[in-house]
């Protein structure tokens, strides 16, 4: 497993492997260096588990382990879907998946003009980032305007301007967890009074029972993108459920106890198997 | 070991392992533990990355 911090997630999966008598080893991403060009390769193991936090470590370590035939889950093509929301909103689109209704534009005025043509309120998002971190509610023009001029000075990535419809749900949304081709736990990230709903803002998770429809959402997004695990992020508007993100590399820290799954046990036993594939 | 911001005793789980995060409990700050020969130590933890999440 390479990571570049150990959160609860890593000292569970830790857990997981001592319990299930898998030899998971240890490997700090940081205090290693990579022969791009040489072939001296080290043994690493029948799979590896990425589990870095930072996205660009994370990519741009999958992309050499898997390019020297290393097994890597999330595999590199998945993990670059995953990692940018308008990457995978094309994806999930192409696949027929409900998504809500997204905008792309490269400045403020184009922006305007994209507003004028989905309507007020929007999300503006960042193309790659978590946590809800810089997500702004576009309320009305005005509001915008402050935002964009905001954006302007900014690194460039902000101004990939990726706007989303405010979808009228309920103040929750769902995370469901897909290991391969299973659908293991769901929860209720309920706001605590924020419009946005990430855990890591202080949402609180709720067991959220798997419907015959958020299974087959959740995988079919899931497929969208390539085997892998993932949390798929779901609102329920009035049109039945929408998929607005799949996530890779997932915390599952809230969720364990909300649902009782053993979701670290769980992905050391898809590992094994996929490691004997 | 001892904060390096305050010097209040900061004690590591016992499972703990390199790469985690301690937090100070007089003043809050935050360690990541690091090996040293067979001993963990902390260093200042990295602050959080425009990049970091899931």
């Amino acid at each position: 497993m390479f990571y570049d911090m150990i959160r609860w997630e890593e000292k569970a999966l830790v857990e997981a492997a001592k319990r299930k008598n898998i030899d998971l080893r240890l490997e700090d991403a940081r205090e290693r260096f990579f022969d791009v060009t040489g072939n001296d390769l080290p043994d690493l193991g029948d799979i590896i588990l990425q589990r870095c936090v930072s996205f660009f470590r994370s990519i741009h370590l999958t992309a050499f382990l898997e390019e020297k035939g290393y097994k890597v889950v999330n595999g590199f093509h998945q993990s670059i879907v995953s990692g940018n929301k308008l990457y995978t909103s094309l994806a999930l689109v192409k696949n027929g998946i409900p998504t809500p209704r997204t905008m792309l534009s490269f400045t403020s005025e184009a922006s305007f003009k994209a507003l004028d043509k989905m309507g007020y309120p929007a999300v503006l998002k960042p193309t790659m980032g978590s946590w809800g971190r810089l997500l702004a509610m576009l309320k009305d023009n005005e509001s915008a305007e402050s935002i964009f001029e905001d954006r302007e000075s900014m690194y460039p990535l902000y101004q990939v301007y990726y706007l989303q419809e405010r979808v009228k749900r309920p103040p929750r949304d769902i995370r469901s967890f897909v290991i391969g081709d299973r659908v293991v736990a769901a929860i209720y990230r309920v706001s605590n009074g924020h419009w946005k709903t990430n855990t890591a803002l202080g949402a609180k998770a709720e067991n959220c029972p798997i419907t015959k429809e958020l299974e087959d959402l959740s995988l079919r997004a899931a497929r969208a993108i390539g085997e892998g695990i993932y949390g798929v992020d779901c609102m329920e508007s009035p049109e039945g459920l929408q998929v607005h993100e799949v996530n890779s590399t997932i915390e599952f820290k809230n969720t364990v106890p909300a649902t009782g799954v053993d979701i670290p046990g769980m992905i050391m036993d898809y590992l094994s198997d996929k490691a004997a594939r | 070991m001892n904060c390096l911001e305050c010097d209040a005793k900061i004690s590591a789980p016992k499972d703990a392992l390199p790469g985690e995060i301690v937090t100070c409990p007089d003043c809050g700050a935050s360690f990541e533990l690091y090996k040293e020969g067979e001993n963990l130590q902390i260093r200042p933890a990295q602050v959080e990355g425009e990049d970091w999440g899931e």
